[in-house]
């Protein structure tokens, strides 16, 4: 008996001495993770679920008419073809935004830094407002394309891509910057010093090192295109079948009351955030090691 | 491959890199740029390489001055400090780069680039490897399958940056034999830069002393060991120590005694006297020698390192003496240096030249 007292004493002066310094007691641990499962689940889960269960409160036959809509289907279309004009348009700029702050150092450096984060930090409404200023059929510019060349920008297709463009701006650049500073230019160097020229460095050498940053940038960019709502609303003008986006088409819909519409139309684009997700989670699994390896640097 | 560099100058952003420097390298000769960090040594071999331009002068390879060609075009076989191996890129990919990316009429088939790449793997010492990425060698392996890459080009000239800097004293001993080996066999002209004395006294057919973005000296192992032409590479080949003293009518004055040393062609003055540690005679005191208290005495492998106050805690110089001398257990002793060297005091104290910190601190100048 006395020596069982003893033993449990023991024991629990082991676990005293053994628990590791950085972490807390199992009541810490137990509070600290179920608020974040349930933070998580009330801000984040319950409105994905909700988003599904709307749409689909009607029936399944209910959820499919809504593609069969008109307005919804030119939604639908032209929001793949906004993002299939600003992915890769950012995607050029943004490698070359990269390779200019990372391998270059210039006048105007810093600045430039900062102003590829500008669209994350200015409102997009007043993005939109800027170029309805700069390009709407008033000004100077837009004037002068829609006289001589009837184009039309400002609530037209092109101002939509543009908004889009704009916005989307920083995802890719943000991506490579860090990792192409760290990777600095030797490599390159090495490249150059066998012979090869600049086209040939960047396709063999500098873009297969950053792959997979890039590739990360690109999904976070497609996801923000199809989903981009503020500075695309200003700039479209909302011309049903001709300028509205998928964001824009739920809008609409919403208000005219037609919920199962918006719902089974949001349900599109909740799906391909976590299509988005999925990808992206996969990506960092499968490929662990290079991307570990490639920023490490050897 | 002939490297003649005249009159290169280098800055950056007004901040000089070399002054003037002027060197002939001779086809085939294994040469070592050799100095402390900050002498110019990985700039001038920049410049050679076309990675960096010179402010002024030029760089000849052979008859063709090649100061305006692009890197690509000079044909240089570059080896990196880090390597720089492309690690998305297998050893053999790595070792073929230099080949595919030649231009069509140049470029040799496929299977011959392959052919090549695993001759040259073979001649590195590495057969069998071909299919492994970069991260999975050794550091002393990415070594080798860095030279091979450059190897691979068929280089004029062949350039390498610390060569082995970044790899463990066993490894660097084994490179540096295999690297000597690889030169007697492909016969490149090769320079590489080394802040190592003894990897550059072994290796090099010749040695470029470099410091403060100068050549101080050019010359076998033996030249600049045996005649170091300034008090620079004095204290920086090999261990030495160093005395102010004064000369007159071609003796040599230490404070009021004359040591028993004549330096013929040094100017009258003040002057600074330097020797070996290890290259001294002890004597029996009296005149004609240098006198000092033992302050301390260290055990070094097979010798004894004994500290001397000489003037009383004036001056300090190191000898070294066998670890079982006699005189290792006395608290005064007498010697006098076997060979050594007088530099006047202001022998090559060029205003932007400072001497090295060890001699300065061992010799406070007694003018």
């Amino acid at each position: 008996m006395s020596d069982a007292i003893l033993h449990a004493g023991n024991t629990i002066d082991h676990e005293r001495d053994f628990r590791s310094p950085v972490t807390e007691s199992l009541a810490v641990r137990a509070v600290l993770i179920s608020l974040t499962f349930v933070l998580l689940a009330l801000f984040l889960v319950l409105p994905l679920v909700s988003v599904f269960a709307e749409a689909l409160r009607m029936g399944f036959g209910q959820y499919l008419a809504t593609f069969s809509n008109a307005d919804a289907r030119a939604a639908i279309w032209l929001t793949l073809l906004v993002a299939a004009i600003a992915v890769p348009c950012n995607l050029v700029f943004g490698v070359a935004a990269a390779w200019a702050i990372a391998k270059y150092r210039f006048r105007g450096r810093a600045f430039l830094i900062s102003l590829i984060d500008l669209p994350f930090s200015v409102s997009p409404v007043v993005a939109g407002l800027v170029y309805i200023l700069l390009l709407g059929s008033n000004s100077v510019i837009g004037g002068f394309l829609l006289e001589n060349f009837n184009v039309r920008i400002i609530f037209a297709v092109p101002g939509v891509v543009l908004a889009t463009i704009f916005v989307t701006f920083p995802f890719i650049a943000r991506e490579l910057i860090p990792l192409m500073q760290e990777q600095g230019t030797s490599e390159e160097e090495a490249s150059i010093s066998l012979g090869a020229n600049g086209w040939q460095t960047f396709w063999y050498v500098t873009l297969p090192n950053v792959k997979w940053a890039l590739l990360y940038g690109v999904l976070l960019c497609n996801a923000r295109a199809m989903g981009e709502f503020g500075a695309v609303s200003v700039l479209s003008g909302k011309l049903r079948g001709e300028t509205v986006t998928m964001p824009l088409q739920v809008e609409l819909f919403y208000n005219e009351y037609a919920a199962v519409a918006a719902f089974s139309l949001a349900s599109v684009l909740a799906g391909l955030a976590l299509v988005t997700l999925v990808i992206k989670s996969w990506l960092e699994w499968r490929y662990a090691d290079q991307l570990a390896s490639g920023v490490r640097g050897h | 491959m002939e490297v003649s560099i005249q009159n290169v100058r280098k800055e950056f952003e007004r901040f000089p890199a070399l002054h003037d420097v002027s060197l002939d390298i001779r086809s085939g000769e294994l040469i070592a740029l050799l100095g402390p960090s900050g002498s110019g040594k990985t700039t001038l071999l920049r410049l050679i390489a076309g990675l960096d331009f010179p402010t002024g002068g030029a760089i000849y390879f052979g008859d063709e001055d090649a100061s305006r060609k692009s890197v690509q075009e000079r044909n240089v076989g570059f080896v990196f400090q880090h390597y720089a191996l492309f690690k998305h890129m297998s050893v053999a990919d790595n070792i073929g780069y230099g080949l595919k990316v030649r231009p069509s009429r140049t470029r040799p088939p496929k299977a011959e680039i392959r052919r090549r790449a695993l001759e040259l793997l073979d001649l590195v010492q590495l057969s069998g490897l071909e299919k492994r990425y970069p991260s999975q060698l050794s550091g002393g392996q990415r070594q080798r399958v860095a030279l091979a890459r450059a190897l691979a080009i068929e280089p004029r000239v062949l350039l390498l940056d610390e060569p082995f800097g970044a790899l463990d004293a066993q490894v660097r001993r084994e490179l540096r034999r295999w690297l000597r080996e690889i030169h007697e066999a492909t016969g490149h002209t090769t320079v590489f830069v080394t802040h190592d004395q003894e990897e550059a006294l072994e290796l090099a057919d010749r040695v470029v002393v470099m410091s403060q973005g100068r050549i101080e000296q050019v010359g076998s192992a033996d030249d600049v060991y045996d005649q170091p032409n300034s008090p620079f590479v004095y204290g920086f080949i090999g261990e030495s120590s160093s005395l102010p003293v004064t000369v007159e009518k071609g003796q040599v004055w230490l404070d009021d005694r004359s040591i028993g040393l004549t330096a013929k062609d040094a100017p009258e003055g003040s002057a600074q006297l330097y020797f070996r540690p290890h290259d001294v005679e002890l004597v029996e005191g009296g005149n004609g020698c240098i006198v000092g208290t033992v302050a301390a005495s260290r055990r070094v492998a097979g010798t004894r390192h004994v500290e001397l106050e000489i003037g009383g805690a004036q001056h300090r110089v190191e000898i070294e003496l066998p670890a079982d001398h006699p005189a290792v257990g006395r608290s005064r002793v007498a010697f006098r240096p076997k060979k050594w060297k007088v530099f006047p005091q202001s022998s090559g104290a060029h205003p932007l030249r400072r001497q090295p910190a060890e001699i300065v601190e061992l010799a406070p100048t007694g003018t």
